[in-house]
């Protein structure tokens, strides 16, 4: 559902217009794009933005974690569009027990690595990926740093 | 000694042949380079599975270098926050900085004087500078060419010399504060700045004439590494290597920031897409960073260095201490830190490595929610097995080379 203020953008429209079951939420906030999508559709979003729209290039994938309020993370997305000179940020909203989604990277094979990124640091698994590893930590590490309720004092030895 | 048989090669060769002829799994050899190579320039550790001088397939490893500045930012107040930045690319700490600070500046609606702005140009342009000659140099060093590298530092010198003035820090600078400049501009800047950029154009002048005529240059270099604009713009890499691959894209010209709109500079591209025209392209955007810096220097607003904001500003010493107001904000600023007012940006800027993202969460406190940087880096090291799969291995260091990777600004 996009609220009032974003019926004259043409990405947003266009995107409701694609699916508007997709679209959660939107807004318009300090000249930038956000618009809330619903997980299960983001694949297909995406492959909407990227062909249709022109947003060729996915500037960068990452997560938030709003603990303790549920939904508690978000992964959100940073495309980029080079004709259309625009920028665009997509969240999908996860509960906080066993977040999944499914991965982007048959869109861009470039999503691989930020994928990777966020399931090492947010503990988000990415369906479908083809390579869901640590990236920044070692393999055996324990428990994901980016989480708010992982501390950063260092309660570990 | 002369019953001694002495195996001649020839007389080998039946076995290597049969060895050859078992399965490709049995031949293919496991090579690790790195993450103690020094032509990686930090930590980067390559698997590749070689078979005979082919490469078969790439897996870099990333991570050694991480060190949970993401992490670390939320515990930081906004303006503390900007020393890390310096701190994840250690060869372009200014664009980093402004990157930065121009997402939270827009996060708290500021407007900063023309001086800072320009400053701030000016600076990024020589970070340019900067980085690039130690890419120069590194590069070059690596390919074989060792006397560009001590051409390359000895200009690169100047520049650290001129943070320094600025600053009070060669390399660490944190010069770029939130609401403008840390410092105001130091006395004599002009000159030294002067010196230095009439006499840049002609030192570019002395690498071109070491390598871009070079015969073992060109044989190293031409045609190496090649990828293709979409195989790019799918993996996420960013900067001059998209630009030596024809695509006619830079932040600066595109999304400007910081009044780099006022400024008279070009976007120089090359279509071949390889080493060699990554150098030329690099070589161009020197001579285009020079232009920059000359107009900034001809140019430069008078004015005040920071933004007229006094409760994001540390007012100045003299205020401080005659004005109760002043001193209050100072303390408060100090103590506390300044809020920020709830919401979420995401800034890119052109680093001399190609896209720099910062994504500030503020959720209305002192101290950022979350910041997630997009390092060129990580985008670009992404692209490697693309790059080099299929070449030799004669040729990886001058791929990767040409990408120009910092670790610490990919590992973050």
């Amino acid at each position: 559902m996009l609220p009032e203020n974003l019926n004259e953008n043409p990405t947003a429209t266009a995107l409701a217009a694609f699916d508007g079951a997709a679209v959660v939420s939107g807004k318009f906030d300090r000249g930038e794009l956000t618009i809330e999508i619903a997980p299960e559709k983001i694949v297909s979003v995406c492959g909407f933005l990227k062909y249709d729209l022109g947003f060729v290039r996915l500037s960068t994938v990452t997560g938030m974690d709003w603990y303790p309020a549920e939904p508690r993370f978000e992964v959100v997305y940073h495309l980029h569009s080079i004709d259309r000179n625009e920028r665009v940020r997509l969240k999908c909203r996860l509960p906080g027990k066993d977040p999944e989604i499914d991965s982007v990277t048959e869109v861009w094979r470039g999503a691989n690595w930020f994928e990777r990124e966020t399931f090492d640091l947010f503990g988000v698994k990415f369906r479908n990926h083809p390579d869901l590893r640590r990236i920044m930590l070692p393999d055996d590490w324990e428990g994901h740093p980016l989480r708010k309720d992982y501390s950063i004092t260092g309660d570990r030895v | 000694m002369s019953d001694t048989v002495i195996p001649t090669i020839p007389d080998l060769a039946p076995g290597v042949e049969a060895e050859k002829a078992t399965s490709a799994k049995a031949r293919n050899i496991t090579l690790n380079m790195g993450p103690q190579h020094p032509s990686t320039h930090g930590v980067l550790r390559l698997q590749l599975e070689l078979d005979g001088e082919t490469i078969v397939k790439c897996r870099p490893d990333i991570g050694y270098l991480h060190t949970g500045i993401e992490k670390e930012f939320e515990v930081k107040t906004y303006q503390q926050a900007v020393t890390l930045t310096d701190r994840i690319d250690y060869l372009a700490p200014l664009s980093n900085n402004l990157c930065y600070c121009l997402a939270v500046e827009k996060l708290l609606g500021l407007e900063i004087p023309p001086l800072a702005q320009w400053t701030r140009v000016m600076l990024t342009e020589l970070t340019r500078l900067n980085s690039h000659l130690v890419w120069l140099g590194t590069h070059a060093i690596d390919i074989g060419a060792m006397s560009v590298f001590l051409y390359c530092f000895r200009e690169r010198e100047d520049i650290l010399r001129i943070f320094e003035m600025y600053s009070g820090q060669r390399m660490m600078t944190s010069y770029f504060r939130i609401g403008g400049l840390a410092l105001e501009p130091p006395r004599g800047w002009q000159q030294r700045v002067r010196t230095f950029i009439e006499t840049f154009p002609s030192k570019v002048d002395e690498y071109e004439e070491l390598l871009t005529n070079n015969r073992i240059w060109i044989g190293r270099t031409r045609g190496i590494g090649y990828m293709s604009i979409e195989d790019m713009l799918d993996l996420g890499i960013t900067g001059p290597m998209l630009r030596a691959a024809g695509l006619q894209y830079d932040a600066r010209k595109s999304q400007p920031y910081s009044s780099y709109e006022k400024f008279d500079f070009e976007i120089p591209t090359k279509t071949e897409g390889d080493v060699y025209a990554r150098y030329q392209v690099r070589i161009e955007e020197m001579r285009q960073s020079a232009r920059i810096v000359k107009q900034a220097l001809e140019g430069m607003p008078g004015g005040r260095w920071t933004a007229d904001a006094p409760h994001v500003v540390l007012p100045d010493r003299e205020k401080m201490k005659t004005q109760m107001e002043a001193l209050i904000y100072h303390f408060k600023i100090v103590t506390e830190g300044f809020r920020v007012p709830a919401g979420e940006v995401y800034q890119t800027i052109e680093s001399p490595r190609g896209e720099v993202g910062y994504y500030v969460v503020s959720d209305g406190t002192t101290h950022p929610y979350r910041v997630h940087v997009r390092g060129p880096s990580f985008g670009n090291l992404q692209g490697v097995p693309r790059m080099v799969e299929g070449t030799l291995i004669a040729d990886v260091i001058a791929s990767i080379g040409s990408m120009d990777f910092v670790l610490g600004d990919c590992d973050r």
